[in-house]
């Protein structure tokens, strides 16, 4: 199988403070903007990067602010695919947590992050090991628009 | 982030505008529940009309108020979601909740 090459690429670290979030979320969505996504696209994968950095906020760096790492590629054929690390805690149980509405974070939260982040993108592939961290990869498809011209 | 507070009869209504994320969602829960108690209304309307970008966060902070009017004997309202709102609330199941 021949790996498709990325048409562009960024890489972005930022320490796990919750003032990160919207930033996260705004960089890649600047970046896919080379995709010409739809309003909808563009939400949905700013959704998945805010879930997924909440997740290494909340949950990896519980108690503590450590690195986080993003990375997001673009490929001719339209799809984005992005990837959310942290090397924090780690988690036990990926198919428990993945489970709509279980929630180690308290009463206030939802419980729905895999879930949205499953929801709003085509792939998502967790990675993790306790006491090294978590990778979290999305990959969405953008739907190419045809040009009129004349 | 912003919430301007309307007091229409028994009901309180908070007019939420900006963006809910974990981040921002500190601030919207501290503002409604502080005023909450003040007011102590037999309806919370919560209105999205102004929210550009809500992630689970937002659904967590719902949730978290809908738990707290119960116990007062509060019902409370969404209202003014827009689409994309609206779809995690659905995914969320928040229609099971009789908030709409």
């Amino acid at each position: 199988m021949i790996k498709a090459k990325a048409k562009n690429e960024m890489k972005l670290v930022i320490p796990s403070n919750s003032s990160n979030e919207s930033f996260a979320r705004s960089a890649v969505a600047a970046f896919m903007a080379q995709l010409d996504p739809t309003i909808e696209e563009m939400t949905d994968v700013k959704t998945a990067i805010s879930e997924a950095v909440t997740n290494c906020i909340v949950h990896a760096y519980r108690d503590t602010i450590g690195n986080i790492w993003i990375e997001a590629k673009i490929y001719d054929d339209g799809r984005i695919w992005i990837s959310v690390k942290d090397k924090g805690c780690g988690i036990p149980d990926i198919a428990r947590a993945r489970e709509p509405l279980f929630t180690t974070g308290g009463s206030e939260r939802a419980g729905l992050g895999f879930a949205v982040m499953e929801s709003f993108t085509d792939k998502l592939r967790v990675r993790s090991a306790v006491g090294k961290g978590t990778t979290v990869t999305m990959e969405k498809r953008i739907a190419q628009r045809y040009r009129h011209d004349g | 982030m912003s919430v301007v507070f309307e007091k229409k009869d028994d009901a309180l209504v908070a007019l939420l505008s900006g963006e809910i994320d974990h981040h921002t969602a500190t601030e919207f829960r501290e503002s409604i529940d502080c005023e909450f108690e003040m007011l102590r209304p037999a309806l919370l309307v919560l209105d999205f009309g102004g929210i550009g970008f809500m992630d689970s966060s937002g659904i967590g902070l719902i949730m978290g108020r809908y738990r707290k009017a119960a116990e007062c004997g509060c019902r409370i309202r969404v209202v003014n979601a827009p689409p994309m709102i609206e779809r995690m609330m659905k995914l969320a199941g928040l229609g099971r909740l009789d908030v709409f």
